[in-house]
């Protein structure tokens, strides 16, 4: 019983030499892409693409409403994170046992949450704590 | 343009000699006795020459268990800070009726319930709870230390010096007379231009420093580090528990750290964002506050939760009732925590649809709570209870827990709050799940690891005082805040015109003496358990019949916490390998790699401690250099390369054969 409860004694000693602990997963290495010069030149080609545009659709006046140039760049920023995430990061729903894409889930959700939660609060309060008449405070939501 | 600087004023910004203290006499008379107190400890560590082991055993270590243990005094030093406002409070409030003012004039008032809300939250429980983890988490996944020793050991001391920040507005200057969240537009410049807030605003951003560091330090040493066999599902419930609070920490901290920028830019640099004029709104504030500030709550009880868990189904000598049911009820929690965060401001102006959403939510919590507290009764269901003092708090918490979980329900009713809100109703409730909740289940905690600790049991006697004590008290202090806050009484007011309300108060006040009595009795039974540590020595290593890896090892465990790296087959895998007749192994050790003690973390700390005071007094010319000098500091000692040692084989088998001849003796 006591051997099937300990390692061996080299196991032990490298368990704490790899400094990540004591996985158990044998896919530890291979959870790591460490990316090649073709992904890196995908991934630089698109970055530059991404920057690139946006700059021309401001420059150039290409979209008249300021507000939709805005909706547009944003979509942009949002797309150059995930470039940056699979390309240089090396992320994929694989890596590190899948820590990372489910922190990644999580962290997304609660930006959501924060930030249309906020909106959706202060859009109410300035909303509510607008001056009104009395008549129509009774129609308030 | 350079004829403008003064030198004196470029030193000493606005710290001038009347911002000492020195005509109120409460003021006096705490520092003569701090002072006291302070020479008397320098004294006597000179006396006893202890000022070279202090520094090399406990202020430089990064051993896991040092830094807990260390994280527990702070939050016991700082409970006594706290507690001693509370219970001026409690005096004031029960004097100061009709033409009795009491003996504290609102000014200092105001600042007393700052500072007591402030300590109690962030210097009292915060350090508690991660005291506990810090110490227990790696025993109980069997690791040998935390994923970033360094780090834990400058987070310590992060929040070490945010506390003394703290201690230090008592003496120099003031503190802030805002509440313990510090609402603009109170907190503005306009309305506080003293130091007050400016303490407040940097002893929690540097606190929250350290309290963030650490949060991400031990979700690595849980999703790493843990031994081979503990899958995720067979981790301890206080380990899956500390993961979901740290994972809070780590989400909503940096929300706390952006909204006390903000801030700052309002006072230091003109800016408005919270302010009233020029487009500001200072209802944002209150909103984003409470985005970090809900999941705070939960961040503080559900490692709380963890420690009930691993108490209920050890002193009831059986596998905790519906393991699985209590990690989703945990992480169900987690993910909750942050759809509710509305209800602190139900009456700040919302409409119906989203106080109605938010008041859901609050209420959908009420869920998964209750199922822990169904697992753990049913876990007591037919077991062989033993009624330890660790079991009484944990008794005592589940009434006091459900009657706090069923006021805060209540007030979720959107309609019910309008009329409770910013009533004593509100600090009821709150005080009865934070004392019922958090500070009961860390005082289960520290009886129930305190042998593995220090390697002797604290004496029951005292114990058992200390919580009928804590429990009578209580209901003493706090039964009364609920009546007056149904009747309307709110919170925060130093003075009352109505005698009738003066009994209740006067009741309160004597629980609040019931509870000095509970912190006296631990505080005597630490003394008489360290006298008494002989009859009271735990030799095993196991004292309680423990079900987890902590009390595999020998208490105290030595520095590297295993000799061999547990592998693990079960849940409760201490139950699992004494049920299999496990048999310790004594031969076969080897050197163990192990991290180095440093002494960056409080060098780095104590500087950052010194650009706070320098920031908060306007001392432009230290807080440059001093801020310079911690970023010197820190890149310095990433080219520290000499970080690890080996723990000779010949030390390893000395200790482990010591440990044989104590198991020995016992038969």
């Amino acid at each position: 019983m006591s051997a099937q409860h300990h390692e061996s004694a080299s196991a032990a000693l490298h368990g704490r030499n790899d400094d990540h602990g004591h996985d158990d997963h044998p896919a530890h290495e291979e959870g790591h892409d460490h990316g090649s010069l073709g992904s890196y030149v995908i991934g630089f080609l698109l970055a530059v693409m991404l920057t690139a545009i946006p700059f021309w659709l401001v420059m150039a006046k290409v979209i008249a409403n300021p507000q939709t140039t805005a909706v547009v760049l944003l979509a942009f920023a949002a797309v150059q994170v995930v470039v940056h995430m699979v390309y240089f990061l090396h992320m994929n729903p694989k890596s590190e046992g899948g820590w990372n894409m489910l922190a990644l889930i999580f962290t997304t959700m609660l930006v959501v949450i924060m930030m249309s939660g906020s909106l959706w609060v202060m859009y109410h309060l300035n909303h509510n704590m607008m001056p009104v008449p009395m008549s129509k405070m009774r129609d308030m939501p | 343009m350079f004829d403008h600087v003064d030198l004196t004023k470029l030193i000493f910004g606005r710290l001038t000699l009347e911002a000492i203290p020195y005509q109120e006499p409460i003021l006096q008379i705490t520092f003569a006795m701090v002072a006291l107190g302070g020479l008397t400890v320098f004294a006597l560590m000179t006396w006893f020459r202890a000022w070279g082991p202090f520094w090399r055993d406990w202020v430089t270590s990064i051993d896991h268990k040092k830094i807990g243990i260390m994280y527990i005094v702070l939050a016991l030093v700082m409970l006594l800070r706290g507690f001693a406002d509370a219970l001026m409070m409690r005096a004031q409030q029960a004097m100061s009726f009709g033409d009795q003012a009491g003996f504290l004039p609102p000014h200092h008032y105001d600042q007393i319930f700052t500072a007591h809300g402030v300590i109690m939250i962030f210097f009292v429980a915060m350090p508690l709870v991660t005291g506990l983890m810090n110490f227990v988490v790696p025993l109980q996944i069997g690791a040998r230390d935390v994923a970033f020793p360094f780090l834990n050991n400058f987070s310590f001391w992060m929040t070490t010096c945010g506390a003394m920040l703290t201690m230090a507005s008592l003496f120099v200057g003031e503190f802030a007379r805002t509440g313990w969240l510090a609402y603009p537009p109170l907190s503005g410049i306009a309305a506080s231009p003293d130091v007050g807030v400016d303490y407040y605003i940097w002893s929690l951003q540097i606190a929250g420093v350290g309290t963030l560091l650490s949060g991400i330090n031990l979700i690595a040493t849980i999703v790493k580090m843990r031994a081979p066999g503990m899958t995720m599902m067979r981790m301890p419930v206080f380990t899956w528990t500390a993961l979901c609070t740290n994972v809070l920490i780590v989400a909503a901290f940096p929300v706390l750290t952006a909204v006390l920028g903000l801030l700052s830019l309002d006072r230091y640099f003109g800016t408005a964002f919270f302010s009233n004029d020029l487009g500001g709104n200072a209802m944002m504030y209150v909103n984003l506050i409470w985005i970090w500030g809900h999941p705070e709550v939960y961040i503080l009880v559900l490692p709380v939760f963890g420690i009930f868990s691993e108490i209920v189904s050890t002193f009831s000598s059986k596998r905790l009732f519906g393991y699985s049911s209590m990690v989703y009820a945990t992480v169900v929690i987690t993910l909750l925590s942050y759809l509710v965060w509305l209800h602190h401001f139900f009456t700040m102006g919302s409409g119906a649809s989203v106080n109605s959403f938010f008041g859901i939510t609050t209420m959908i919590i009420s869920i998964p709570t209750g199922a822990k507290i169904f697992n753990w009764l049913f876990t007591m269901y037919r077991g062989r209870i033993r009624f330890e003092v660790p079991m009484l708090w944990t008794i005592g918490f589940m009434i006091t827990f459900v009657i706090g979980g069923m006021t805060g329900v209540l007030l979720a009713v959107p309609s019910a709050d309008f009329v409770l809100h910013n009533s004593l109703f509100l600090i009821a409730h709150f005080h009865n799940v934070i004392i019922g909740g958090v500070v009961f289940g860390c005082f289960a905690g520290i009886t129930y690891w305190f042998p593995k600790a220090f390697g002797y049991k604290l004496d029951a006697f005292w114990g058992k005082c200390a919580f009928w004590f804590w429990f009578i008290g209580f209901y003493f202090a706090f039964m009364p805040l609920y009546v007056l806050g149904l009747m309307g009484v709110t919170r925060r007011l130093s003075h009352f015109e109505d005698p009738t309300l003066q009994i209740w108060f006067v009741i309160a006040a004597i629980g609040a003496g019931l509870i000095a009595l509970g912190i006296g009795s631990f505080l005597i039974g630490m003394v008489v358990s360290y006298r008494n540590r002989e009859a009271l020595r735990d030799l095993t290593g196991d004292p309680w019949g423990g079900r987890t890896l902590e009390w595999s090892t020998s208490s105290p465990p030595p520095a590297y916490n295993f000799a061999f790296t547990p592998r693990v087959h079960d849940t409760d895998a201490w139950a699992d390998m004494k049920a299999a007749g496990y048999v310790r192994p004594l031969t076969g050790f080897v050197p163990i790699h192990m991290p180095k003690n440093t002494a960056a973390g409080f060098l780095i700390s104590v500087l950052s401690a010194v650009f706070g005071f320098a920031a908060i007094w306007h001392m432009w010319l230290i807080a440059g250099l001093s801020f310079v000098t911690l970023l010197a500091a820190a890149i310095i000692h990433t080219f520290n390369y000499a970080r690890d040692y080996y723990i000779p084989a010949d030390e390893v088998v000395s200790t482990e054969n010591e440990r044989t001849r104590l198991l020995g003796t016992q038969g």
